[in-house]
């Protein structure tokens, strides 16, 4: 992005992830996303009683251009699916995805034809939110957690290091099943 | 307003062995934008949606404007498309209510109801369903009518820019869905309403929360006279706006506020009443405006008498059964909420476990299965807070429905945006929308 990617590795570079992670995670501007039922829950949690302010993240914005979290709440058609991708590439970096609700994540209980099973087929997704709908405390929760990824995450060559380890742990990590117990 | 443009390349049509095949999402933009703009005149055409902030959901709108009046409106829609009549042919007439509960998802009760009545009039039920179902389901579906209208009310203010009457509308809103989650378990997309009657009956200390519900928004409704029906900015922007006279509603097939906004006081309540609707004692608000702000009034006054029926309904619920007695339809054991969080029912497990193999067996048929219905088909509509909500059921006899219809009262009055909408101006596109009050889930289900 810009000067900060070209850092060494050290202290200077570790300073400026720190600065930079906490003050992007203390203002994400959402896009209104709302495709189907979950956008109701969303925008029930954008109101009066959950009331995202809190958080720093009331103001959702209507332009694309000017967000840098997209919330896809509900079902993604196979009509919306290239639109979908079109607002996400307007969207400028760094940008992040929450999946809400089952249909997003993995096409939930449609199964058929019409709809696209994960909005991950088509952008990568960040956080995960099941739920059909999930409750706007489980949005917020999602939200936290999202806040923690920003603020830990890393830059420049610091990011390429992460990046590297994050695939040689998921390389060597136990397939399911081999997995034993109870909740493997 | 931002404009979306569309992704794919035009694309005039492909030949294929069936025939030619035309590519419907979106690659006519390029093609309208150049024969515009051949005309070399002051014409734009603009393209709103499908994802814009007050569109309402994911509708796109095609908008001709000289200069500030809009001469020609369409609307794309079909990106909410979601197969669920389709899905419903390969579920159980049980699961069906699951699934029709997520077509206009700010209605749930109303598409349960509907498609609930359907089916008990095929299996010939209808007069066996208990009287406490029917009082539970009128009484449901009526708060489902005010917190419909409350969204509504507080989307459409938000599309106005006026943030105030959102944060109102969710406020009451929540208080609803907090009755909803004491009944059903869940704050939207229910399932509660099954064929033959209801999957549970109301928790203990229901009856008591919901009077000191309508307690509450009986106290909190009359801010929204104070806040909106009579500020000069927001009539400004309502009054003579959206104009669709009965005629036009005649000829479009529009239902529900935009009708009675016209002077016409039908409501199939009245009109062809179901669940006992003719014993209840309500009226039917009318304004003859025509325009949006009577539609506003309108959505005002029904949730009031919305409140009058719950309180007939809450004096009129009497202990008992809450499911058709036949055993070969009903779902074989009442649920009870366990230490564990989680529903179930220790006296059935017990009796189907260790002493009946026979209602073993009738338990597994029934649930993995499901009961048939007789062959046949009919068409069966309730007055949802848009309008007339239909549906046409057809069995072949089987397990599954042979085929399920909604006739969506949000997919017919759209198409009289064109009609409101034309001659007006840009900025009044949204208020033509907002008043049509449109669920794209409904709309394309
Ligand atoms: S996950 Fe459930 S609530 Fe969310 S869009 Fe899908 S069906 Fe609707």
């Amino acid at each position: 992005m810009g000067l900060e990617e070209s850092l060494p590795s050290g202290f200077l570079l570790s300073t400026v992830e720190q600065a930079a992670g906490w003050v992007r995670k203390a203002s994400v501007f959402p896009a209104t996303f709302g495709l189907a039922c979950c956008a109701f829950e969303l925008m029930a949690a954008g109101a009066g009683r959950y009331d995202l302010a809190r958080f720093g993240m009331e103001v959702f914005r209507g332009s694309p251009r000017q967000a840098d979290l997209m919330i896809v709440a509900g079902r993604v058609s196979q009509k919306m699916a290239p639109v979908l991708r079109q607002i996400y590439d307007q969207m400028p970096n760094p940008k992040w995805v929450i999946s809400m609700g089952v249909c997003a994540s993995s096409g939930g209980m449609f199964n058929n034809y019409a709809i696209v099973q994960g909005v991950d087929h088509i952008v990568p997704v960040d956080i995960y939110l099941p739920g059909c709908p999930p409750r706007p405390e489980m949005l917020m929760d999602a939200i936290l957690k999202l806040h923690e990824k920003i603020r830990t995450s890393k830059l420049g060559v610091n990011a390429e290091e992460a990046a590297r380890e994050a695939e040689e742990a998921a390389r060597t990590a136990l397939p399911t099943i081999e997995m034993k117990g109870l909740l493997r | 307003m931002t404009t979306t443009p569309t992704p794919t390349s035009p694309r005039a049509g492909r030949e294929t062995t069936e025939g030619t095949v035309y590519t419907v999402t979106g690659g006519d933009w390029d093609e309208i934008v150049s024969s515009a703009a051949r005309a070399n005149d002051e014409r734009i055409v603009v393209n709103m949606g499908p994802q814009h902030p007050s569109t309402h959901g994911v509708l796109r709108l095609i908008l001709e404007i000289d200069g500030e009046t809009v001469t020609e409106a369409r609307c794309g829609i079909g990106y909410l498309h979601t197969g669920i009549e389709k899905q419903t042919e390969y579920r159980t007439w049980t699961q069906g209510t699951t699934l029709v509960t997520r077509m206009d998802y700010l209605t749930s009760f109303f598409n349960e109801t509907a498609y609930c009545l359907a089916v008990e009039k095929l299996l010939g039920i209808e007069d066996q369903v208990p009287d406490r179902a029917t009082v539970v389901r009128v009484l449901l579906m009526e708060l489902n009518r005010i917190s419909s209208h409350l969204v509504a009310i507080a989307t459409g203010g938000m599309e106005l820019g006026a943030s105030t009457v959102m944060i109102y509308g969710f406020r009451d809103r929540e208080l609803i869905l907090d009755a909803y989650e004491l009944i059903t378990g869940l704050r939207m997309n229910h399932a509660f309403i099954r064929p033959g009657g209801l999957a549970q009956d109301l928790p203990a200390g229901a009856v008591d929360q919901l009077r000191e519900l309508v307690g509450t928004l009986r106290k909190n409704l009359p801010e929204y006279d104070k806040l909106a029906s009579g500020n000069p900015v927001f009539k400004a922007r309502m009054q003579d706006v959206a104009h669709l006279d009965l005629t036009g509603c005649m000829a479009l097939g529009v239902t529900g506020p935009i009708l009675r906004s016209t002077g016409l006081p039908h409501d199939l309540r009245k009109a062809q009443p179901y669940c006992g609707y003719e014993t209840y004692d309500f009226d039917v608000p009318t304004t003859d405006t025509c325009d949006a702000y009577g539609r506003f009034l309108i959505r005002l006054e029904e949730m009031r008498q919305s409140l009058r029926i719950v309180d007939q309904c809450l004096d009129r619920l009497q202990p008992g059964p809450v499911m058709v007695a036949d055993k070969k339809i009903a779902w074989p054991a009442q649920l009870a909420l366990g230490p564990d969080g989680l529903g179930n029912s220790p006296d059935h497990i017990k009796q189907i476990m260790g002493t009946s193999m026979e209602s073993l067996i009738h338990h597994f048929k029934l649930v993995t299965e499901g009961f048939r219905v007789p062959p046949g088909q009919i068409y069966v509509s309730v007055e949802s807070p848009k309008g007339e909500l239909g549906v046409h059921v057809v069995s072949d006899g089987g397990t599954r429905p042979f085929r399920v219809h909604f006739r969506d009262p949000s997919f017919t009055n759209l198409q009289a945006m064109a009609a409101m909408a034309e001659g007006g101006q840009v900025a009044d596109v949204i208020v033509v929308i907002a008043s049509i009050d449109p669920v794209l889930g409904g709309v394309d289900r």
